[in-house]
């Protein structure tokens, strides 16, 4: 694989992006997870999805645009997270219901568009199963500038995303603005998932993004904690799984998403034996 | 006489077409220990939000230190311990230390020296007696010891008022004493402005130098002592409710 890496750029864009992808996922994850909202990268994915098909659809046409499917994807992945917050406000008792009309929404624009661009193609698949090959470098170039503004993002804004997560009404009474860093966290969520996208595609990004928190939330002491050990599961499960990916010959949404399902079996089943060993050891 | 610390005066407040506060005016001085009772309904809630900043005033105005609640931007003045049961998920993988560490959150900036905020969060947890659990995760801590945490979150911005909203509520009968022995050494040995927020009368009126009843109109406000020495049926009218009034005889 090493000689490969050297050899195809594709294949280099692909394990970078996966790098970062590793990162930002499960670092926005833990945020989206402890406020559970782990259904909205579902959602908006969803809707990255009827933007890549848009765009597909777009390139077929005689004037064709210079913008990519893929950024046609991230495009409507923030107007997406745009609409959900609306939906909120205006549905305030039923704030839950935004995110089944959000994915009804994409599910439905994405069948109509990949129908008028003629249909399931090598690169839908791609965008569903997520690629070892796909990724070009305007891609990659687009995804490191994600990944650099989400990760300044949330160094700056850190304290304040953390407190609204656990407490919204002190959190105001406190003076922080809490529609301003609502709306900016929504808006990085929709990048980190249309990013995601690329590497784990549309069905699995939700995946990437909970299942290294869920795993880290059983062995980390404090929620700094919890950010680091998800980004290290989640960095993991994207090594492996590109790595057997690649030589297995499955797209690697697959084979990521059940290198994570995997580590958390395997924390669960550690922390188990462990405390099995210590009930145990205080019977004896 | 010096400004009093909150002023308000002939507020009320609606939603939509029902009617939750009716025309109340009343001061609190600085260094007093005030109890805000009423029943469920009564709009006690809803004027903590007002005098918090985080409902707009609709009618009538409330003054901060001399200043329009609009415009008081010094935050850190003014403080906020809510009911701990509705407002937090208990599976949240925080520690005691990172929850108090909130309390300093809106005033922080990127260049403040780190040591200075844990030096911070270490006294307000000393102050709460909970020194012992600063590492321990927040949901595997006690009713009690949780209400414990959310005091130190809410003093260590050192704040002149703190505002507690039924505070007890989900802390069991022997946490409470101790909860209400801490609420009067914060008044008495840093000289905190308490607004306590309850719907149990009772107990309240021997903890407070000052009392306010509330139910959509103010129906008392004075000595706490004077309360007491009213009939049931006195207190009932102006505890604006029919109903029985618990009362604790000490």
């Amino acid at each position: 694989m090493l000689e490969a890496l050297l050899n195809y750029e594709l294949l280099r864009n692909t394990f970078f992006t996966g790098l970062l992808v590793g990162l930002i996922a499960p670092l926005l994850g833990t945020f989206v997870v402890v406020q559970r909202q782990a259904m909205i990268a579902d959602g908006l994915s969803h809707v990255t999805l009827a933007g890549i098909a848009f765009g597909m659809f777009m390139q077929k046409q005689p004037m064709s645009t210079m913008i990519t499917p893929f950024q046609f994807g991230m495009i409507f992945s923030i107007a997406g997270a745009v609409i959900i917050e609306k939906l909120r406000s205006m549905y305030r008792e039923f704030q839950e219901i935004a995110i089944p009309i959000i994915h009804s929404l994409g599910v439905g624009l994405a069948i109509v568009f990949i129908a008028l661009a003629n249909g399931i193609n090598t690169d839908i698949y791609s965008y569903l199963f997520g690629s070892v090959a796909a990724v070009s470098r305007n891609d990659l170039l687009l995804i490191l500038g994600t990944t650099i503004f989400v990760v300044v993002i949330v160094f700056v804004l850190y304290k304040k995303l953390f407190a609204l997560s656990f407490d919204e009404e002190f959190a105001e009474v406190s003076g922080i603005r809490a529609r301003f860093i609502h709306y900016l966290f929504m808006i990085l969520t929709a990048l980190v998932i249309a990013a995601s996208i690329r590497i784990v595609g549309v069905l699995l990004v939700s995946a990437l993004m909970t299942l290294p928190v869920a795993t880290s939330m059983r062995v980390a002491k404090s929620f700094k904690q919890t950010i680091w050990y998800s980004i290290l599961y989640g960095e993991v499960a994207v090594i492996i799984g590109l790595i057997s990916g690649y030589y297995l010959e499955i797209p690697p949404g697959g084979t990521i998403v059940l290198t994570a399902v995997l580590l958390l079996g395997l924390t669960l089943l550690v922390k188990k034996i462990k405390s099995l060993g210590r009930i145990e050891g205080e019977h004896s | 006489m010096s400004t009093p610390l909150v002023s308000v005066s002939h507020l009320s407040h609606r939603y939509d077409q029902h009617s939750v506060l009716e025309d109340v005016s009343f001061d609190v001085e600085e260094g007093s220990f005030v109890g805000l009772v009423g029943p469920n309904g009564s709009g006690k809630t809803t004027l903590i939000k007002l005098i918090l900043g985080i409902e707009r005033i609709q009618k009538g105005s409330i003054e901060i230190f001399g200043k329009p609640v609009q415009r008081f931007k010094n935050k850190g003045h003014i403080s906020f311990v809510s009911q701990k049961a509705n407002s937090f998920n208990r599976g949240f993988p925080a520690t005691a230390k990172e929850v108090v560490g909130m309390g300093l959150t809106a005033r922080s900036s990127l260049f403040q020296s780190q040591s200075n905020v844990n030096e911070q969060i270490k006294q307000a947890l000393e102050y709460v007696n909970m020194t012992a659990f600063a590492n321990q995760n927040i949901g595997e801590l006690s009713g009690g010891q949780q209400q414990r945490v959310f005091i130190a979150r809410a003093l260590v911005s050192k704040p002149k008022l703190l505002i507690l909203d039924e505070p007890t509520v989900g802390v069991d009968t022997d946490n409470v004493q101790q909860f209400y022995q801490l609420l009067s050494t914060l008044n008495r040995e840093l000289g905190i402005t308490l607004i306590l927020v309850s719907h149990d009368i009772g107990t309240i009126t021997t903890q407070v130098n000052d009392l306010l009843c509330l139910n959509k109109n103010l129906h008392y406000h004075g000595d706490p002592n004077k309360f007491e020495q009213l009939s049931n049926e006195e207190r009932s009218t102006f505890y604006g409710h029919d109903l029985n009034v618990i009362t604790h005889d000490h």
